[in-house]
């Protein structure tokens, strides 16, 4: 029940389409706020939370969509969104939303870097961004269980998640192999789900 | 000068459509072509490079760098396109097929084979990046606190991510 009432509160929320200036806006910040990581994590959080754009389900399929198409799966993410909420311009207007600020950032250090022979920032600085890496991986991965608890209700894709995390977390498989063989079981799954 | 950055989009745009499961999957294919086949950086550069932009969203922004380095600013540019381009046209492909479909009976079964999928991700990514990019126990112990502060209550992902830079620094000193 809770997810459902959660699904149709997003949904609700979701009345306008997005605007192209608010749909900058929104992939500026994200791209602004996640240095460090959790980009999975602040993207749900500004467009699914946030704005109720999309809903957890129409994130989830986009965000396996990035998968499998080769490329930074971040960057597709933005795309797969972008051209769902406003087509063309929509993928390029969050495009350049999430990689302006980074992109200029990155420009900067690099001639620093060019400039100085070495690595700027200090023992602090590094260990600064290190703690904050930390915690941006906790994001994504509270983001994880969060859409777990919402989106995960049954038996059969509790045990397809609870699949993927070991292979991939512990056993340490190569994400495209287990891709082969999850996808088809889970799809299978969903078939019979749908036969009954 | 036209040479080089021909060269830099042709490297980083056929790694680009190579990088499945991600920018990290090419990462030795790039090392090798940017340290060795082409001179652009030697391999301490490379190991910078990698350094300062492993924190810089949204992921294999060293290609920047590299292509910086070998060849100015223009070559930052051109060999972020080339890295970010193909990708992101086949990205939009797959999106408007999605979207071609969206009344189809199998796009629905589809998502619904999607959902339990990209959930397994997100959490096995997030512990295969911490098991290969993190030593220390506090590096662990901030990254599981985190999992739970922001996976069971409401509180800012900044305040817990700033909580966490503090902590890592305090407990190195």
């Amino acid at each position: 029940m809770a997810n459902r009432s959660i699904t149709s509160h997003s949904r609700a929320r979701s009345a306008g389409p997005a605007s192209l200036a608010a749909l900058f806006m929104s992939f500026l910040t994200i791209g602004s706020t996640s240095f460090g990581g959790g980009l999975t994590g602040w993207i749900r959080r500004e467009l699914v939370d946030r704005r109720g754009w999309l809903d957890d389900q129409q994130f989830l399929s986009c965000y396996a969509l990035s998968q499998l198409v080769p490329g930074a799966s971040n960057v597709n993410l933005a795309v797969l969104i972008g051209t769902q909420l406003r087509g063309v311009v929509g993928a390029l207007v969050a495009l350049a939303g999430l990689l302006l600020v980074p992109l200029a950032i990155l420009l900067t250090l690099g001639s620093f870097y060019f400039a100085a022979h070495g690595a700027p920032g200090g023992r602090l600085l590094n260990e600064a961004l290190a703690g904050a890496g930390a915690a941006a991986i906790g994001f994504n991965i509270a983001t994880g269980i969060r859409l777990a608890r919402h989106n995960v209700r049954r038996v059969g894709p509790a045990l397809i998640a609870t699949a993927i995390v070991v292979g991939i977390g512990i056993l340490r498989i190569p994400l495209l192999e287990v891709l082969l063989v999850m996808l088809p079981t889970s799809l299978a799954l969903a078939l019979l789900e749908r036969a009954r | 000068m036209i040479a080089t950055l021909l060269q830099i989009a042709g490297v980083f745009g056929l790694l680009s459509l190579l990088a499945f499961g991600g920018g990290a999957a090419v990462l030795p294919d790039m090392q090798r072509a940017a340290v060795e086949v082409h001179r652009w950086v030697t391999a301490r550069e490379f190991l910078d490079m990698f350094a300062i932009s492993r924190t810089i969203p949204p992921g294999s922004m060293i290609v920047v760098l590299i292509g910086q380095k070998a060849a100015g600013v223009a070559g930052g540019l051109v060999a972020f396109l080339a890295m970010f381009g193909p990708s992101s046209m086949l990205a939009f492909a797959m999106a408007r097929l999605w979207h071609r479909a969206s009344r189809a009976v199998w796009r629905e079964t589809l998502e619904r084979a999607l959902a339990p999928v990209s959930v397994g991700l997100t959490i096995a990514s997030g512990i295969a990046i911490a098991r290969s990019t993190e030593q220390g126990w506090p590096a662990y112990v901030v990254t599981a606190g985190t999992t739970l502060l922001l996976a069971f209550t409401r509180l800012h992902p900044l305040v817990v991510m700033a909580a966490g830079a503090v902590l890592i620094m305090l407990s190195s000193s």
